[in-house]
């Protein structure tokens, strides 16, 4: 029957100071790392849901259908600006990251604050090219590839809508609650996410953007 | 302000949905009735809605899955009840309805029989398989639950408000689009789909992190048991494929809503996308289904055999190669709609392939059973006729993998007896098979054997009676999902299968009695050990039920059978192993998160079914509230001291002492060892 006491962790407890890597060696695995590792399987996931929209914009692309096609409608300017936005806001957000780890309050809420901005601005870009799209008549509903269009990167845009919520969540707790342990493992879940973000906003960049320009 | 719902939504002029909504309302208050009644709300709420032990989560999906599986099935008596009466006839059911009914039928056995059935049982026997408190994140384990109930409810709802989609169990357009399907019932479908397809994507999250981080000291991946290796390729595939049915059920409720062209037949729009996607999660999930099934299976025949699984090692293997391969098979289920001759060969041969993988493991049980010490109980006959029939459904699958063969035998019924075979053989039976198995464990008494034998020969026989004579007529050119037909040669074969699905219910009635005589009886039927099968993985290490944190100490893993190896030492030496030093234990703390969850997806998915949408708006704002509640709690967990841990502990050691020491004086020791 049960034989050994173990002298450290035990599964489920946020007061555990196990360090198991979770191979079997030493028990479960600690909090942090769990958190963590089960919040990449999350951000995997995610990943291949946006592949699926990724499969039907390749399909879909050339089903213009009278249409504009995508080089008519893209405006490197602006794509230029959204780019640039985001990978500002994931920059300040590793800068939060390490404020957080420094225990700096002041810090993180300025980070935080600037990654939020930059979401923000990138967010306005894209609303206001999707409005000009609906304004000129080529809303997703127009063809197949808009639908696609609007879809892929639309998706991307409501994933930093809910990022934005939950950072404005993050910066509260933050300043409620102090530096404690699980809203640590909350914000780099946090950080995860806004990285990942920039991750499928580079492949959205190389394949709807860029391919569509020079097609 | 309501939307598109009107007093028409209440199906007043059919007969047939009206009557059993309103039998199913009048059940469900009294029910409620009888509950509150009796005062047993507080103790719903604090020690089952609000739990987040993944014992009690896994109880709660197998529960879920046994009401759904009363469901679904008078749905498929319906169906054979129809075809019964309708040759040269319209039978009772019009066409409209006879529609729903099928769909209704396949929707709710997958997704709310099967699915939760195999989910809840992972979930419960996992974290006690692997010597562990509880899953990775207790909490988003209710919000799965529940998520999943609710897809469970909405469902329902359809037949009281409104209707089911009529599309079939997986809504292929361009049929499916607004145009050809103007009603709600693919809404209701993609919606329950959507919100319960969530739940199970975060348990598969869930359980991933669980096999992969939290195992006892000791258990590496070669000791984890062969069920937990199933679970994590099962959970794996929930993992990879449940984001695609989440995107493309999105993509077509985008076209319906907002008149998007994903599938439609104008502005470019492609049907076949559709196809690929949804088979490109469809195949993954039979695997999901059947890979826990498979684990049931090989923990069964091990117990039953009393000898350890044959070829572990190769089972491990042929778990992970089907893994893999379960992905590159998704065409097979369209080689019709033009892929081309290349094309259908390859995926012809890698279906084909599968059958590799399963065979090494249906040898392994063979292998394992071989030279044992057999006892047959109930869920060794499962597992036995789980061999037998599932032998058969897979040849036919093989069959039907081959793309000249499929083009005869698409859409008949011979492909319905196909699925059905491999389905109600391998994960239904699989499913009965762990729910007998750990029965004991959950509630700590045991299923009346008498009864479950009368069960499974019935469910055995009735699935014979029912599902031979589809493969005889789906040879003989009957189509799936005919309302009515007139070609004689069909008709005997349709009333026997009619007098199959008879069989099976009779079956499903012997099994409610042996849940209700057992849980009369319970008090005769205590098992108070934790080890009532003389089992060999950890989950029988420990009391049945086992407490809220399943371990007193957690245990250390030295081999492959970790239990059997303290058993074995305990026999030889007529005594348990020293009594470990008792610590206070930390279990998360119960939260109505999931439910609350759950209750504004609901009422979120019902506005957006019927275009009501400042409840929508207001749904929306509920979740997001219950997260930022849920965010600034401060207590988390409930401390159990070490006191109470010793005590329960050492109550359970000496029950087990005592059985050690009658065992002994029943066998001298060599015999045990002999037995061994």
């Amino acid at each position: 029957m049960n034989s050994v006491v173990l002298p450290a962790g035990h599964a489920g407890s946020g007061h555990s100071h196990s360090h198991a890597p979770g191979h079997g060696a030493g028990g479960p695995a600690s909090k942090r790392i769990v958190v963590g590792f089960g919040f990449w399987i999350y951000l995997i996931s995610d990943i291949i849901m946006f592949s699926a929209l990724f499969a039907t914009y390749a399909v879909l692309a050339p089903a213009t259908a009278g249409g504009p096609s995508a080089r008519q409608i893209f405006d490197p300017n602006s794509v230029a600006i959204e780019t640039a936005c985001l990978l500002a806001s994931s920059f300040a957000c590793g800068m939060a990251s390490i404020a957080v780890s420094q225990r700096s309050m002041k810090w993180t809420q300025i980070s935080l604050f600037i990654t939020g901005l930059l979401g923000f601005v990138f967010l306005l870009f894209e609303l206001h090219e999707f409005h000009g799209l609906v304004a000129r008549g080529d809303g997703p509903t127009r063809s197949a590839f808009l639908s696609a269009f609007f879809t892929l990167v639309g998706c991307h845009g409501l994933h930093i809508t809910a990022g934005l919520l939950w950072l404005g969540t993050m910066m509260a707790q933050f300043y409620a609650k102090g530096f404690r342990r699980d809203i640590q493992y909350r914000y780099l879940c946090f950080s995860l996410f806004w990285h990942a973000l920039d991750i499928i906003w580079v492949a959205i960049f190389s394949l709807v953007y860029l391919v569509g320009m020079n097609l | 302000m309501f939307g598109k719902l009107t007093w028409q939504a209440i199906p007043f002029d059919q007969p047939i949905p009206l009557v059993t909504s309103a039998v199913l309302i009048v059940v469900i208050t009294g029910l409620v009735v009888f509950v509150f009644a009796k005062g047993y709300v507080p103790y719903l709420w604090k020690e089952w809605i609000t739990s987040v032990d993944h014992k009690r989560i896994g109880i709660m999906y197998c529960l879920l899955a046994l009401v759904m599986l009363l469901r679904g099935f008078s749905d498929a008596l319906m169906m054979r009840s129809q075809q019964a009466l309708a040759f040269n006839a319209p039978g009772y059911l019009p066409p409209e309805h006879y529609d729903q009914i099928f769909s209704a039928h396949g929707t709710i056995m997958i997704f709310f029989v099967a699915m939760p059935f195999v989910v809840g049982l992972m979930n419960f026997v996992v974290p006690l398989q692997l010597g562990v408190r509880d899953v990775a994140f207790p909490t988003l384990n209710s919000v799965s639950f529940w998520l999943t109930a609710a897809g469970a409810l909405l469902v329902n709802v359809s037949l009281v408000v409104g209707e089911f989609a009529r599309t079939g169990w997986l809504p292929f357009p361009p049929l499916s689009e607004l145009t050809y399907s103007p009603g709600v019932g693919v809404d209701y479908y993609a919606w329950s789909l959507e919100i319960s397809g969530i739940g199970t994507l975060m348990a598969g999250i869930n359980m991933v992190t669980t096999i992969l981080k939290m195992r006892a000291p000791g258990m590496n991946y070669m000791r984890m048991p062969v069920f937990c290796w199933t679970s994590l390729a099962s959970n794996l595939l929930i993992v990879v494929s449940f984001p695609i049915l989440t995107a493309t059920l999105a993509m077509l409720l985008l076209d319906r809503y907002v008149g998007f062209h994903f599938f439609t037949n104008e502005a470019g729009g492609n049907p076949m996308v559709f196809m690929n996607l949804i088979w490109a999660w469809g195949h993954p999930e039979v695997y999901i289904l059947v890979l826990p099934a498979f684990g049931v299976y090989s923990e069964v025949v091990s117990t039953f055999s009393s000898k350890p699984l044959f070829g572990y090692r190769s089972m491990v293997v042929a778990t992970m190669a089907i893994c893999l391969l379960s992905f590159l098979v998704w065409l097979h289920h369209f080689f019709t709609m033009g892929p081309g001759g290349d094309v259908n060969a390859f995926f012809g041969i890698m279906s084909m392939i599968i059958a590799i993988p399963t065979g090494v493991k249906l040898f392994n049980w063979l292998f394992t059973m071989y030279g044992g010490r057999i006892r047959f109980t109930v869920p060794m006959m499962w597992s036995i006729g789980f061999m037998v029939t599932f032998a058969l459904g897979g040849m036919t699958g093989v069959l039907l993998a081959v793309p000249p063969a499929d083009f005869v035998l698409h859409n008949s019924l011979f492909l319905v007896a196909h699925f059905h075979n491999v389905i109600i053989g391998g994960v239904l039976f699989g499913a009965f098979a762990g729910y007998t198995y750990w029965f004991p464990k959950a509630f700590g008494f045991s299923l009346d054997e008498r009864l479950g034998k009368a069960a499974f020969w019935c469910w055995f026989v009735g699935f014979y009676v029912a599902f031979v004579p589809l493969y005889v007529v789906g040879l003989d050119g009957m189509t799936r999902r005919m309302q009515h037909y007139s070609q004689p040669e069909w008709y005997p074969w349709i009333l026997v299968a009619g007098v199959g699905a008879l069989i099976i219910l009779t079956g499903i009635i012997l099994q409610v009695t042996q849940l209700t005589v057992s849980i009369r009886t319970r008090a005769q039927r205590r098992e108070l050990t934790g080890d009532p099968w003389d089992g060999r993985t950890l989950e029988w290490a420990t009391a049945s039920p086992p407490p809220a944190y399943n371990f007193a100490v957690l245990p250390n893993v030295e081999n492959e059978e970790p239990y059997w190896g303290m058993k074995l030492k305990a026999r030889e030496n007529l005594q348990l192993s020293a009594e470990p030093k008792y610590e206070a234990i930390e279990v998360p703390r119960n939260t109505p998160t999931g439910f609350i969850t759950a209750f504004f997806a609901v009422v979120t998915g019902f506005a957006l079914i019927w275009h009501i949408w400042w409840i929508v708006v207001l749904g929306l704002v509920g979740a997001y509230a219950t997260f930022v509640v849920f965010a600034w709690r401060d207590v988390v967990e409930t401390p159990i001291s070490a006191e109470e841990v010793a005590r329960e502990d050492r109550a359970n050691r000496a029950v087990r002492l005592e059985a050690l020491r009658a065992a002994g004086r029943a066998e001298p020791p060599q015999a045990q060892e002999a037995l061994a």
